[in-house]
């Protein structure tokens, strides 16, 4: 039979299977193959707390879904073109992420009596009891075909079902026209260390995979996804972890400051510690802290002490550095603080994604405790997010606290390397003279901020500490200095504004609706609002990187429409701001909190009711 | 060459602690102490940062004329360690109280004492709450009666000596807040250590737990019921100096020298600087009304210090790494070209 090769602009697939089954593996590999091969993309690991739930059941299953495509790709996509499902529980949990007419790809061999009670099934046709009985099912023996290719390696059935996987995506790779080549060059560089004898079999499985899809006459069609018209340059993929430590790693080299990051190990922000780690050679010293409040204690110390300081956390770790992070709103020492939030509260889901932490970034400390405020929109801008803070934070000697998502942190895309040379240099307000003592909370008139004098620096010896002082640095419980003081600290950070770019409007600069977000949903609305305005509605956009100060121009930009809408995914926290600040506009909501992110289109739908 | 006074350390701030309160006499015996830690290792003022937690004993950094950071409660030890692996050439002292360090922030102190990281821990165990008016503390003694045990406390006390030694600490001091002297000596000391240096300095609350040292502080009793240990001197102590200690092969006794047929020949030699956490531990242990409780410096070894760890690694990844910039890192791996 002859396949048909048809031209698509974007196809989303799923991988989805057992938490072992290596398909937070695959996916990756499927999305780095076509990065390199010039397509667009965007990746969503959707996986469970645990790192090995029960075999079988639907609580132990682990996706990871991927969008590539040859232009406007936003966002991991809503629903797949094709469902990789390795066993039963995998099918059952997922196939609500299926489009109408998308393929189904099981191994039949998981299908047994077992998998099925594992999964919960009552009949013994999974397919009809999940009503897609009308969908195209490719059910290969995918785990005796992996048994059979490896018969004579010699491998023991245990490791040989753990290249089940390498099969599986060899029947992807058939099916969208990938090149294995990259494959091949991965499982060189994988195992050329330590298990050398793992590079043929797996090569081989994967071949085995390709050619069997190429053979079966269960796939009618195959895609071909044209490579995007990317700007020129050197690329690279970087997920929303990496590029906070990375982003933070420039900021220490612009502002000639050693890196320091105090941090406690927390899903799903344990990845930014993990990958300073690394880097020693760029001068960043970690420090895996005792618990949450040492992590942000150390670094206040080190702040103290002359480095660029850090701390990484997610929600519940934000409330546990809460009162340190007064101490160093109060010792208006730079700090960033990076929340990648998580569903809550208290532990709520760990590994699934939210923006519910913002009331607390806001508002979360005791007294009048006002800090700087920073989101990241998608995994790559977290690299210029968390530069931007740290510049803040070290320019306007303030902490910091840059919000990111688990949909950020975890998520990845390709990304154009930038140059070093195209960032600004950090210039902190060193305290490099003084007359008689020094007085630590002496002001700039302008941006309010007070002069860093490092220990170690002759001459400048001070004192300062979390109870209330003058600008001499003095402790006074004087009731006009407490005032001043509050208002100073609060100025402070509202003069940040002078420093931030102002909002830019994607689609027509006024109109009938304006769609706000911020942070993390920025794939989604964008794709939302392009879709509506090639459909002929007129809709705008706005974004919002920065959340305290806000941009200067918010209330001009708000006030040339008919109507807001704030789309966010907690129960409205950004919104609830936007009033208490700009209380002359009427914010309409669209909220969702379920742990996953938005899908574009519902906030199409939601859209269209606000009109 | 630093040549610095004891009027150096002072600050211009007033000194606001209760009259007679024990601080005072540590708070003195630290600033005669600087000069002594400066000279000897050539350091100038400008190096040294005192920070604190929360507390009586907390308000200390504002009379050091240092560097200093009064920070929030329980947090002093993690904000010393920050402090001092962000920028090793800095020495750092803390003050803490007994309630600070072993209540709400014992988290952070064992764990800086396990990493041996090289500050130096003040750690006023005057044994009740004072800044709160008088609840009491973690060290405070079984059966306490406070603000909030008006019948007595059901809870035992850390003895903070076997906390640090069981932590694997590498130094560790005891003094009464009187013992000016003693205590110069052991804060030189300590300074000299490389590594976490703890003193417990047992000072008396004048007014929410006044004497409750007094069973060995009291000048009559003192020299019977303490004993001061120095590394290579013997273990004799008694308001005569007619007592001392042996190790008997099972543990150590108390034994009256000319009797029993014990000399001077068995009394036992302190050794600060043996590995042996056993026999320190033993001694920091001893308490009446069979032993005397033992002052000075109890244990003092060398071992590897965190901060001189960390920024060991630091300077050999420079050297091996091929990544010596951003860009480097930015390009660094696998990447691709779009032409």
């Amino acid at each position: 039979m002859q396949h048909k090769v048809i031209d698509v602009n974007d196809v989303v697939i799923r991988f989805a299977g057992d938490s072992g089954d290596g398909m937070q593996l695959t996916g990756s590999l499927f999305a780095d193959m076509s990065a390199i091969y010039g397509n667009e993309l965007s990746t969503f690991p959707d996986y469970p707390a645990e790192i090995r739930a029960p075999h079988g059941t639907v609580s132990g299953v682990s996706g990871f879904q991927v969008h590539i495509g040859s232009s406007d790709i936003n966002t991991p996509g809503d629903y797949c073109d094709l469902l990789v499902a390795m066993n039963p529980a995998a099918l059952k949990a997922n196939v609500k992420w299926c489009k109408r007419n998308a393929m189904i790809l099981v191994d039949a061999d998981a299908f047994d009596e077992i998998g099925m009670k594992r999964a919960g099934f009552v009949s013994d046709n999974p397919f009809e009891e999940l009503h897609v009985e009308d969908k195209a099912i490719i059910a290969a023996n995918i785990t005796s075909l992996t048994e059979e290719s490896l018969k004579d390696s010699g491998m023991d059935t245990k490791s040989i079902h753990k290249c089940k996987n390498m099969f599986t995506l060899g029947m992807a790779c058939f099916i969208y026209n990938r090149p294995l080549e990259y494959i091949y060059n991965y499982l060189e560089r994988k195992f050329a260390k330590k298990h050398p004898e793992m590079i043929e079999p797996n090569k081989k499985v994967l071949n085995d995979g390709f050619n069997y899809a190429s053979n079966i006459q269960a796939i009618p069609d195959t895609y071909v996804i044209e490579p995007a018209k990317l700007k020129k340059g050197i690329y690279r993929n970087i997920n929303g972890n990496q590029a906070t430590a990375w982003g933070l790693l420039a900021a220490s080299e612009k502002a000639h400051l050693p890196l320091f990051c105090g941090s406690y190990p927390i899903t799903p922000a344990t990845a930014i510690l993990e990958e300073l780690a690394i880097y020693n050679c760029l001068g960043v010293k970690t420090l895996q802290a005792e618990d949450e409040i040492a992590g942000i204690c150390t670094a206040i110390g080190a702040s103290f002490a002359g480095n660029l300081a850090v701390t990484s956390t997610s929600g519940p770790g934000l409330s546990l550095k809460s009162e340190a992070l007064g101490l160093a709103v109060m010792t208006e020492l730079p700090l960033v603080i990076i929340d990648v939030q998580r569903a809550g509260p208290s532990t709520g889901i760990p590994t699934k994604t939210e923006q519910t932490d913002l009331s607390q970034a806001l508002y979360g400390r005791n007294g009048e405790c006002p800090v700087a405020i920073v989101a990241a929109h998608s995994p790559s801008h977290c690299f210029d997010a968390a530069f931007n803070a740290a510049k803040i934070a070290l320019e306007h000697m303030t902490p910091v606290i840059l919000l990111s998502e688990g949909f950020l942190g975890n998520g990845s895309e390709p990304w154009l390397i930038p140059s070093m040379s195209d960032y600004p240099d950090i210039n902190p307000p060193f305290a490099t003279s003084c007359e008689g003592r020094f007085q630590p909370f002496q002001r700039d008139p302008e941006t309010l901020v007070r002069k860093w004098a490092i220990p170690g620096q002759r001459g400048f010896e001070h004192r300062i500490g979390g109870l209330e002082k003058n600008h001499r640095g003095v402790i006074s419980s004087d009731p006009d200095n407490h005032q001043l003081m509050v208002n100073e600290r609060e100025a402070k950070i509202e003069k940040i504004a002078d420093y931030i770019p102002a909002l830019e409007v994607d689609g027509p600069a006024s109109g009938k609706l304006l769609v706000v977000g911020w942070g993390g949903t920025y794939g989604h609305i964008i794709s939302a609002v392009h879709e509506l305005r090639k459909a002929g509605t007129e809709v705008s956009c706005v974004h919002f990187d920065y959340i305290k100060p806000l941009p200067k121009n918010t209330a001009e930009v708000f006030a040339a429409f008919e109507k807001i809408i704030v789309c966010e995914l907690n129960s409205g926290q950004f919104a609830n701001y936007l009033r208490s600040r700009l209380p002359q506009f009427n914010y309409l909501q669209f909220n969702k909190v379920q742990g996953q992110p938005f899908l574009v289109n519902e906030l199409v739908q939601a859209i269209e009711k606000a009109l | 060459m630093a040549n610095l006074t004891f009027k150096d350390f002072k600050s211009d701030q007033e000194v606001r602690w209760c009259p007679g309160c024990g601080d005072h006499a540590v708070l003195a015996a630290l600033q005669r102490a600087l000069p002594k830690v400066s000279q000897a290792l050539n350091y100038e003022k400008e190096r040294y940062v005192v920070v604190s937690g929360i507390g009586c004993s907390s308000r200390l950094p504002y009379y050091v004329d240092t560097y200093g950071f009064h920070s929030i409660h329980g947090r002093a030890t993690a904000i010393s360690t920050g402090i001092k692996v962000a920028n090793p050439t800095l020495t750092v002292w803390q003050a803490c109280g007994d309630g600070d360090a072993l209540a709400i922030g014992g988290n952070h102190f064992i764990h800086a004492i396990r990493r041996n990281i090289d500050i130096n821990i003040i750690l006023f165990n005057n044994q009740i709450y004072g800044l709160t008016k008088g609840q009491y503390s973690p060290t405070s003694k079984l059966g306490a009666i406070t603000k909030t045990s008006p019948y007595g406390t059901v809870e035992h006390p850390f003895t903070p000596g076997s906390l640090v030694l069981g932590a694997k600490g590498t130094f560790f001091a005891r003094s009464l807040d009187t013992e000016l002297k003693l205590n110069e000596e052991i804060m030189t000391q300590a300074a000299l250590h490389d590594g976490c240096s703890v003193m417990e300095m047992l000072t008396n609350c004048v007014i929410f737990n006044d004497g409750t040292h007094k069973s060995i502080s009291d000048p009559a009793v003192k020299a019977d019921r303490t004993i001061v240990l120095r590394h290579g001197e013997k273990m004799i102590f008694g308001k005569d100096r007619e007592k001392g200690l042996i190790y008997d092969g099972k543990k150590i006794r108390v034994v009256t020298i000319g009797q029993g047929g014990f000399t001077e020949e068995d009394i036992l030699v302190h050794d600060a600087h043996t590995d042996n956490i056993g026999i320190h531990m033993a001694l920091a242990d001893m308490k009446g009304p069979d032993y005397p409780v033992a002052l000075g410096v109890i244990r003092d070894v060398k071992d590897i210090t965190y901060d001189d760890g960390v920024r060991d690694k630091v300077k050999e990844q420079m050297m091996k790494s091929k990544i010596h910039c951003v860009d480097d890192l930015l390009h660094s791996g696998s990447t691709w070209e779009v032409k």
